[in-house]
């Protein structure tokens, strides 16, 4: 009776944790909602007549397009570099992983620009938006893939191979259902952020559902309507993600043990062994890919950024690249434990809404930042305003902003925007582990904390890693809400690359967009030693 | 493993001390002015400098879109630390000071600025236009003379202009609401978008380089944009050299113009520097840089203009009150919503 109870006690207290988290997250999400108290029939009338449809197809087009064009590319390349062997797949294996520290509109300038230069072709259209962002977006199918393709057992193809079936067989019908949870999630994230792209679009002048939030709010002045349409974004994601889950919810794939080096490559040397693509081939892809969503424009910006370096700005450029750094490493860090706890608490509790809480905490990925920004703004506003009713009654003195306009803002912007992205990769982690391996060690006496940093960690090391590198890149990249949360006199190397090219100023703005690019750089190939 | 743990911890616990370092910035000392600018910082930055250096004033900037920045200093209320705002177009200005974020200003403003608030909520430091721009090869130049000439049926598929999302093709239609009503305005911008040589995008810029390069014949774009394209890199200058500049409706309303204006905020602190910096960015050294270094126009009319705003030639502007342009973005934005202008 007494292990019942507290058992229990300890399994409530995870759900208070997570409660807490999800909460304090969804504020924002709330805020944006609550735009709904009271809607205007004229300016509906008027989108309805007008733009909406518009709106509506262009985003789901471009979304769907990306999530295909990520998942056809992320799946492909994780395959080749987890099952075969060929010329350079050491290298390619982590330099893949590189076009994810392209801000997409920084892609989209430069290869307008490049373009433009040369006079071939025009690539400001749809299809434009839906390659250049499915070029710096597949890395998130890429990275979870790869994961997930690494960590299946070797057994399952020993067997397969056994009975006869081919390997393209192998890749359909067991190696891609196994790691559909994983695919998937990096498809969301990837649709998610193309649905929330500003930049991209408004540049090629595409009329989607975040081009139309911005219309309103700045164009028409009608920051409710504004506000009104991104919730309803936000849902229409919740949804997606509810059915998605609904649909697997009696899919469980664990893996029980880590699976040993040597084991997760196979070594098909010869063409005959390899029924996809010759391995000539596989290096050929690779590098194509490669080079269109990185060296190539990277070698661009670098042309265009030489003529443009001014020693004399140095200080300023240092102090930019620390600023950037210092704010992506230590709000990765932070996001990660509470992706951790969030994680946790759905997996110790049993209460049966802690689940669709933290969907909910998650769901400020969808929305745009400037939006986002807005809704971060409005409860610390207010919270900023209870503390000096506070502080006046205690010292007789205002204490001025606590909240607003510092670090603290920008931070939860962040935890709010990215969770999303840390999240799903340590559940996707944690959802490998079987459950009775907690039993089993729970039962031996051990305490939770031991359970994570003698079992779980292991195991969860490369999803934690990736989810710090997905999340450090990301607020590295991160533009419109930290144009409007930044305390003064702060800016960060997204900031600069921005003003410079939304001022149509490519040249000045190659050496910051290079500089984040290189930035990025530098945990991916942490990551991928650490991994080894 | 332990190794990263450690550092883990070790940063979290830091994170809150940089960042109370770093935010030390925000306290609000009389010495310090603080600006929300709608501008970006390296158009502003070197003016500021200098107004910093000759006051010992410390200045703190924020730079973005200036709808966001008002939505920021309206959040934060009445403990909102801004002091100054400055933005790129009076329709901003006028939906700041109708959002009660602004203040009178009290400086002794020069003789010559008539560009501003009734109220004194808002002032312009610069002008800028939005004139047509052809392609003298292909376009004969007589055949243009006003805005309303952009919907001849003989151009049909040879104009290029940006999205309507953007704010200068807002105040361009909302100045011709004014001016001409919103029948009219609805047919003109119908017969635009007929007239269009591809789907709206890109920027300014984009759409003079559209005309050199045969997209299309005729374009709309800020004078500022093409000034700063003449004084850039050989290639870019040969591309801006090949357009010329038509001024329209120079025998009725003139050409289209709007303003990048200063506010004082309504909660600031520091009222004082606040006005001073006003005084100074309407002072003569300022005004010139204005036009010399953005080849903006300078409000100050004694002020000479950069070579390359002599060689576009004069021109008479539009005399609307600005504050209404601000008012009717809204409605202009619709009106081109109903002619299916993206």
């Amino acid at each position: 009776m007494a292990i019942i109870i507290s058992k229990w006690r300890e399994l409530d207290r995870w759900f208070f944790i997570g409660a807490l988290i999800s909460v304090l997250l969804a504020l924002p999400v709330l805020a944006i909602l609550l735009s709904y108290s009271s809607l205007s029939a004229d300016l509906w009338g008027h989108l309805v007549d007008t733009t909406l449809a518009e709106y509506l197809t262009n985003s789901v087009l471009l979304t769907l397009g990306v999530g295909f064009g990520s998942m056809l590319l992320g799946v492909t390349l994780a395959w080749c570099v987890t099952q075969y062997s060929f010329w350079g797949r050491g290298v390619f294996e982590w330099a893949l992983l590189l076009p994810l520290a392209m801000p997409a509109y920084i892609m989209a300038y430069t290869y307008t620009g490049m373009f433009d230069q040369f006079g071939w072709f025009d690539s400001r259209s749809l299809i434009g938006a839906i390659t250049f962002m499915s070029l710096v977006l597949y890395p998130y199918v890429y990275i979870l893939a790869k994961t997930a393709f690494s960590s299946q057992q070797r057994t399952y193809q020993d067997a397969a191979a056994s009975l006869g079936v081919t390997h393209a067989q192998y890749f359909f019908k067991i190696a891609l259902p196994i790691a559909r949870p994983a695919v998937f999630t990096g498809m969301a994230l990837a649709m998610m952020e193309a649905l929330a792209d500003y930049g991209t679009v408004a540049y090629f002048g595409i009329s989607t559902f975040t081009t139309g939030i911005f219309r309103t709010w700045f164009g028409m002045g009608e920051m409710q309507l504004a506000s009104q349409l991104a919730g309803a974004l936000a849902l229409f994601v919740l949804l997606v993600l509810s059915l998605e889950k609904y649909s697997r919810k009696n899919m469980r794939f664990y893996q029980t043990q880590t699976p040993a080096k040597d084991n997760t490559i196979n070594t098909y040397t010869n063409t005959e062994a390899t029924p996809f693509i010759s391995p000539l081939l596989m290096s050929v892809g690779c590098f194509s890919v490669l080079a269109i969503a990185f060296i190539i424009p990277v070698l661009q910006l670098c042309v265009w950024a030489w003529d443009y370096i001014d020693i004399s700005m140095m200080d300023e450029y240092l102090t930019l690249v620390s600023n950037s750094f210092l704010l992506a490493f230590s709000t990765s860090l932070l996001i990660i434990v509470l992706a951790l706890l969030l994680s946790y608490a759905q997996r110790f509790s049993t209460h049966p809404h802690v689940s669709g809480l933290t969907q909910f905490a998650a769901l400020g990925y969808a929305i745009p930042g400037t939006v986002l920004a807005i809704g971060v703004l409005q409860p610390l506003g207010w919270l900023d305003e209870q503390i000096n009713v506070v502080w006046v009654f205690l010292f007789d003195e205002y204490i001025g902003l606590v909240f607003s306009g510092t670090f603290v803002a920008l931070i939860f912007a962040y935890c709010v925007r990215f969770l999303s992205v840390a999240l799903h990769n340590t559940q996707n982690g944690l959802e490998r582990i079987k459950p009775n391996v907690d039993d089993a060690v729970l039962s031996l006496g051990l305490g939770r904390y031991r359970i994570f940093s003698r079992i779980h960690l292991p195991l969860l090391k490369k999803s934690i890693l990736a989810a710090g590198i997905l999340v450090f890149v990301d607020v590295l990249k991160e533009l419109p809400a930290t144009l409007i949360l930044r305390p003064f006199n702060f800016n960060t190397l997204a900031v600069k690359a921005f003003e410079y090219a939304t001022d149509e100023r490519l040249l000045a703005a190659a050496l910051p967009s290079v500089t984040i690019v290189l930035v990025g750089i530098i945990p991916v190939i942490l990551l991928t030693r650490a991994m080894k | 493993m332990k190794k990263i743990a450690s550092l883990y911890i070790l940063s979290l616990l830091c994170t809150p001390l940089w960042a109370a370092n770093l935010s030390a910035d925000n306290r609000i000392v009389e010495s310090e002015l603080n600006i929300y600018s709608a501008r970006k910082e390296a158009l502003i930055k070197p003016l500021l400098d200098k107004f910093s250096a000759q006051y010992d004033v410390k200045i703190n900037l924020v730079t973005g879109k200036a709808d966001a920045l008002l939505a920021r200093a309206k959040s934060e209320g009445k403990f909102s630390p801004v002091d100054i705002i400055i933005t790129t177009d009076v329709g901003r200005l006028a939906r700041a000071k109708s959002q009660s974020l602004t203040q009178p200003i009290t400086a002794t403003l020069p003789d010559y600025v008539t560009l501003k608030d009734q109220e004194s909520h808002w002032v312009a430091l610069t002008t800028r236009n939005r004139p047509i721009i052809i392609n003298p090869l292909t376009v004969d130049a007589d055949s243009i003379t006003s805005y309303e000439d952009l919907i001849k049926p003989e151009f049909k598929g040879r104009v290029c202009i940006r999205s309507s999302s953007n704010i200068y093709n807002q105040s361009l239609v909302a100045a011709m609401l004014i001016q001409k009503g919103e029948a009219q305005t609805l047919a003109w911008s119908k017969g635009m978008v007929e007239n269009f040589a591809r789907r709206p995008k890109g920027g300014d810029r984009d759409q003079i380089k559209a005309v050199v390069s045969g997209v299309c014949d005729i374009a709309v774009a800020n004078t500022y944009y093409l000034a700063a394209m003449r004084n850039a890199d050989e290639t870019t200058q040969a591309i801006a050299n090949k357009v010329k500049v038509i001024w329209p409706n120079q025998s009725n309303r003139g050409v289209h113009l709007n303003i990048s204006g200063i506010s004082v905020a309504k909660h600031a602190k520091n009222t004082l520097a606040a006005n001073l910096l006003i005084e100074y960015m309407l002072q003569k050294d300022a005004q010139s840089w204005y036009a010399n270094t953005n080849h903006e126009y300078p409000v100050d009319p004694s002020i000479e203009w950069s070579d390359t705003l002599k060689a576009m030639g004069t021109f008479k502007h539009e005399t609307i009150e600005l504050n209404q342009v601000g008012e009717l973005n809204g409605q202009a934005l619709r009106i081109m919503d109903k002619a299916g202008w993206r």
